[in-house]
């Protein structure tokens, strides 16, 4: 078991989550009491002493799944290419939902079913998801993995084409639609809670939200039940490295996944919260500033010319000026959604905040964000409102930057600091980088954030190196740990 | 005061739990409603003798579990609510020194040794709640309520107390516990704690419970409730969590809108009900239109 539990929480560590060595310590103690046999409170034992936050648990979920799931001879999956119909031996005629903790797979004797049409299947997908039995979900979810994931003994994958294909094949859109459609025609309640004759619209999006619940309750034991399968295949270890996924502030913005933006995106909230309080701390708590000569030698009039006590000058930080100008061309719009947002979460550690967004044409946003207390609202209108477009809706670099100079770079101060936000990918238009330097001659600082990796940098149409000669810093900033930990620095 | 100490790490005493589910059903009795993960945790506290962070958003039980398991284990719970500027003479002791002044001008005769001895003695110190807490012969349970909200630098008062249990004082010496108290550090996640902090702990994050919970948590919270109604609430409020609202409806806002709608007599929820009492499950005029333009079915859900 230790060893086990050293494997689990060396997979932990490649997976991103910090796990000290008296934290695995305490895990070890944990194990010694909790009973073993409990998963659901393994689960959270082993969790509490490993993970220290809040965003790292899915993570650890999935880690957990594939190291402490089940395994017994259900598990395995059938030798390519045999008809999983059969290896049906044992009882096909038990009912389904009789069979209760079949899917639990404890011992042998979970075999059955295996000889069901897509139609049972569906009909008995369809009454589990109104009757709310955990039980008939369980079951369900087996026998659809068998039936439709086809999987194969031995691939190295991670399970997401199984579950693909398994989903395609359930249709579970329609499934909802379907459950929605009779409940509206008097069909048996869910749950046991009465339902009058008439829906009414709050009703109605009860009975939608509660069946939306149930189907992705089945969805995840569907996944579930795929890599439990994997697992038993290939062994923990290989199956771990192959779905390891980043945590949600090392995600790549650029490739995100839309399930991953929203994460992100519900991420993003409390960290420009968070640096929001550290930056004013920071401020007010500052050092003390360089001794100021003067005063100093004014006080010491007091102790007849003896300095017994020095003087310094009180710290005023200058709040610093942002201009912000970023590509919000399709590949990078996420991207510089994000910074604006935290850019403008935080801007009260500013004195000014300006932001531009351009694609081939330039427009400034800045007044989407006055008077408005959720900078995500603001990027929101950004996005439907802005002026950006000026011949075709490619990124052209060049051009934008000239406009911006002829428009607005009499504003630009020794005061600002510029934020240019871009892969730099300029579709071959000219560069017109002498923006930049004279952008530099007005301005306090000048950095190029570029989402892209630095491998990629100046390959095909980038030229982030023609502007990079004339700014202060280049960063690569491909994750939100990366970003905040720029506007940190910037503030 | 300097105790008796023994060498190594401070032993749990008596274990105050058979087992997890005794944990949960004991809870239960004193009306606190803990899911798996809740009673697990608080289980291994009292085993491993080791505090527990509890984080999650607000309004969903974090302080409340504290007080529970205090009053299920008959403890006294002693609260220590941070706040930015807490510092050692609030949090651990002071040396009550208009008292000390008093004792050098009673009795100006005496030599400075004893005097000395005398004054840094027990009888001046004045304990808050951090050694209180240890302190204490009888049974205790230490909130650190909100421990987000002190400095980085004041975090590190709590290590020793959390880790060892004990609280040294320069002029006395080390003050160990008597028993080991449970401890519960909430925290509503403002910034991000210290490892050397984190590490001390047991971790709980408390969200938002499951829809049966919730409603269990209607039924035993709120006196004549109808099961119908709760189910009717817990429903909505379900609902209402899935839309991108500014701030989620949290459980003691679902708890005060129950009341209200048994208050008024409600048997069940219709849209008009709903719109009017909504503004007490949400706080910003944006989330309530928004909400009850959804729950009143104008927009078609996605």
């Amino acid at each position: 078991m230790l060893d086990l539990l050293t494997g689990f929480v060396g997979e932990l560590r490649s997976a991103g989550i910090p796990v000290s060595l008296t934290e695995h310590l305490d895990a070890a103690e944990a194990l010694r009491h909790v009973p073993m046999e409990d998963r659901e409170a393994l689960k959270y034992t082993l969790g509490a002493s490993l993970v220290k936050s809040s965003t790292h648990w899915r993570a650890y979920e999935t880690a957990f799944e594939i190291y402490f799931s089940l395994r017994g001879p259900d598990y395995t999956i059938a030798e390519d290419g045999e008809d999983p119909d059969l290896t049906d031996e044992s009882g096909a005629e038990r009912l389904p939902g009789s069979g209760g903790r079949q899917g639990e797979g404890r011992g042998g004797g979970g075999g059955g079913q295996e000889g069901m049409t897509p139609e049972e299947l569906a009909d008995l997908l369809y009454k589990a998801l109104l009757g709310s039995n955990d039980a008939m979900v369980a079951t369900v979810a087996r026998q659809a993995v068998s039936r439709y994931a086809g999987m194969e003994a031995g691939r190295p994958v991670g399970g997401t084409y199984y579950l693909y294909r398994t989903l395609r094949n359930l249709d579970l859109d329609r499934v909802l639609e379907r459950l929605v459609a009779d409940a509206r025609a008097g069909g048996p309640p869910p749950g046991g809670a009465a339902v009058p004759e008439e829906l009414t619209g709050l009703e109605e999006r009860l009975l939608r939200d509660e069946f939306q619940v149930r189907i992705d309750r089945l969805r995840q034991e569907i996944e579930s039940e795929i890599r439990r399968r994997l697992v038993a295949d290939r062994g923990s270890e290989a199956l771990a490295k192959s779905i390891r996924k980043p945590l949600p502030e090392d995600i790549d913005v650029m490739h995100a996944t839309r399930d991953e933006l929203v994460a992100l995106r519900k991420l993003l909230q409390p960290l420009s919260r968070k640096l929001a309080v550290r930056l004013a701390r920071k401020r007010r708590h500052g050092r003390k500033g360089p001794l100021d000569f003067r005063a100093t030698v004014r006080h010491s009039l007091s102790t007849g010319g003896v300095p017994v006590e020095p003087k310094f000058r009180y710290p005023r930080p200058s709040k610093p000026e942002i201009v912000v100008i970023a590509d919000i061309s399709g590949s990078v719009a996420s991207f510089a959604r994000f910074t604006l947002h935290l850019v403008h979460a935080i801007s009260s550690q500013f004195s000014k905040v300006r932001s531009f967004v351009f694609i081939d044409g330039i427009d400034e946003v800045s007044r989407f964000f006055d008077g408005v207390d959720d900078p995500a609202e603001a990027v929101h209108r950004i996005n439907t409102e802005a002026d950006v477009i000026w011949v075709d809706g490619h990124s052209d670099y060049g051009h934008a930057l000239t406009v911006f100079w002829e428009r607005w770079g009499e504003e630009i101060t020794p005061r600002s600091s510029v934020l240019l936000l871009g892969d730099a990918r300029n579709n071959y238009h000219a560069s017109q980088a002498w923006v930049v330097k004279e952008l530099r001659a007005r301005a306090r600082h000048v950095y190029w954030l570029n989402p892209e990796p630095r491998a990629y940098w100046n390959s095909g149409d980038s030229i982030v190196g023609e502007y990079g000669v004339h700014c202060d810093d280049v960063v690569e900033c491909r994750t939100l740990r990366q970003l905040e930990k720029f506007v940190g620095e910037l503030a | 005061m300097t105790q008796e100490i023994t060498s190594g790490f401070p032993m749990a005493g008596a274990p105050r739990f058979e087992s997890i589910d005794a944990v949960r059903q004991g809870l239960a009795g004193v009306d606190y409603l803990a899911d798996e993960g809740i009673s697990g945790v608080v289980y291994l506290a009292d085993r491993l003798a080791k505090p527990v962070l509890v984080e999650g958003p607000a309004g969903t039980g974090k302080t409340e579990l504290a007080k529970s398991v205090a009053r299920l284990t008959g403890s006294r719970l002693i609260r220590l609510q941070c706040y930015e500027g807490l510092d050692e003479s609030k949090a651990l002791y002071e040396w009550n020194y208009k008292k000390q002044l008093l004792r050098i001008q009673a009795d100006a005769g005496q030599s400075w040794e004893q005097l000395e001895e005398d004054i840094f003695s027990e009888e001046f110190l004045l304990p808050r709640p951090l050694l209180e807490a240890i302190r204490s012969p009888e049974p205790v349970v230490l909130l650190v309520d909100e421990v987000d909200r002190v400095e980085l630098e004041t975090e590190a008062l709590l290590l020793e107390i959390l880790s060892e249990y004990q609280v040294s004082i320069p002029e006395l010496g080390t003050v160990r516990a008597t028993q080991i108290p449970l401890v519960f550090l909430t925290s509503n996640n403002t910034r991000e704690l210290s490892e050397a902090l984190k590490r001390r702990c047991l971790y709980l994050h408390i969200d938002y419970p499951q829809l049966e919970r919730e409603r269990a948590i209607i039924e035993t919270r709120v006196p004549g409730i109808s099961k119908a109604l709760a189910d009717q609430v817990a429903r909505i409020v379900r609902s209402i969590r899935t839309l991108d609202l500014k701030k989620d409806p949290s459980v003691s806002e679902t708890l005060d809108w129950a009341r209200t709608l048994v208050v008024l007599g409600v048997e069940s929820i219709d849209v008009e009900q709903a719109r009017d009492t909504l503004h007490i499950l949400l706080k910003y005029q944006t989330d309530i239109e928004r909400a009850s333009k959804e729950l009143s079915g104008v927009q078609a859900p996605d």
